[in-house]
């Protein structure tokens, strides 16, 4: 009865997102002329590579046209982090005997993890270091890093992140993109403005403070990703 | 190649219109409809997360412009900013997937406190959800 409700429910909502989204023709272009500045398509399009020096337009607008916008983001992902560290919080008693809820991996497993790992890490630094050349970014290369950490947690039981120096990383981090934002505050512009915009497109040193934003991003998110993985995989198992 | 690829499309825009948006609604609705009828709380978060990748798919599917390029202007392509695909809904899906990952991370650890404290994870056997 109740499955019919809402089979009857999605075949109406279904046919109506269809009618909908049918009517949007699927290719066409919607920018316009991009040199005209009319669409905000079109501006960032015309304005990013003289103008910002990045080549990534998508790293443009995350960090710079939208740097405020990402700001809050990289703070709602801190507040899940905590969120999910208070929800999960175990008193020190508990801690003692609390273990890992994964079973033991393998042999072969271990070995290659151990041999995996330098290298998911150093990929992720490669692409938040290189998000404003590259497809990727802050928030791409931390989750890759933070893929690299779940490997070694879930095939090592005596692997362990060092909490202290994550909690220095995350807030240093944090500190340093509000800085940054301040910074352009000071100089008397915009919160965010990327000041230096010095460098050739397509160089490394290139873009101002956006490299800068994304590599402090990176070094947030796969801290981040990590204490949520290490918090989720420690939970004391059902006695 | 490239008019190989422009014949194809206009040939077959309709089947490619249907493929891509169909696609993603019917994740959209496959999603709903865990998050309607399942009972176990894990089931009902993947169910979110399917939702989300359909809603994902939905933006980056109307920001395609035929024959477009991604939006990074590497070197050679440097003065391709009229064929390039539209950047703002590739950048406002990747703090939509961020967001979704807050999400279902917090759902998570919601349902892990629940099940430690009613020793399973069906909503229709929490009585104490019940008025």
């Amino acid at each position: 009865m109740k499955k019919a409700f809402v089979i009857i429910l999605l075949a109406v909502l279904g046919f109506f997102l269809t009618k909908t989204f049918m009517d949007i023709p699927f290719g066409e272009n919607r920018i316009g002329e991009v040199s005209s500045n009319e669409t905000a398509a079109g501006y960032y399009l015309n304005n990013t590579p003289a103008k910002t020096k990045v080549a990534n337009v998508v790293t443009a607008i995350v960090v710079n046209y939208r740097g405020l916008d990402t700001l809050g983001e990289v703070t709602v992902l801190f507040l899940a982090s905590t969120g999910l560290a208070s929800i999960l919080y175990r008193r020190k008693r508990e801690e003692e005997d609390a273990e890992r809820l994964s079973l033991p991996s393998s042999r072969i497993m271990r070995t290659g993890v151990r041999v995996l790992f330098p290298a998911i890490v150093l990929l992720g630094i490669y692409v938040f270091i290189h998000g404003h050349l590259t497809p990727g970014g802050g928030f791409q290369g931390g989750t890759i890093v933070a893929t690299g950490f779940l490997l070694m947690l879930i095939s090592y039981k005596g692997f362990n992140t060092d909490h202290n120096r994550m909690v220095w990383i995350e807030s240093l981090a944090g500190l340093s993109f509000v800085g940054i934002g301040i910074w352009g505050l000071i100089s008397g512009n915009t919160f965010l403005e990327n000041i230096p915009e010095t460098g050739i497109l397509n160089s490394l040193i290139s873009g101002g403070l956006i490299p800068i934003i994304y590599i402090v991003v990176g070094f947030k998110v796969a801290v981040e990703l990590t204490g949520i993985l290490d918090i989720l995989l420690n939970i004391k198992p059902k006695k | 190649m490239q008019e190989q690829f422009n014949e194809v499309f206009t040939k077959y825009h309709e089947v490619i219109t249907w493929g891509v948006y169909g696609t993603a609604i019917a994740l959209m609705l496959i999603g709903l409809y865990a998050i309607l009828i399942k009972k176990n709380l894990v089931k009902i978060i993947i169910g979110l997360t399917i939702m989300d990748a359909g809603i994902h798919l939905l933006f980056v599917g109307i920001g395609y412009i035929q024959n477009g390029t991604a939006p990074i202007f590497s070197p050679g392509y440097e003065n391709a900013a009229d064929r390039m695909v539209d950047p703002v809904p590739q950048a406002l899906v990747l703090t939509a997937i961020i967001i979704g990952f807050a999400i279902t991370a917090v759902a998570l650890s919601l349902v892990i406190r629940l099940y430690k404290h009613h020793h399973t994870a069906k909503i229709d056997q929490i009585k104490s959800l019940k008025w």
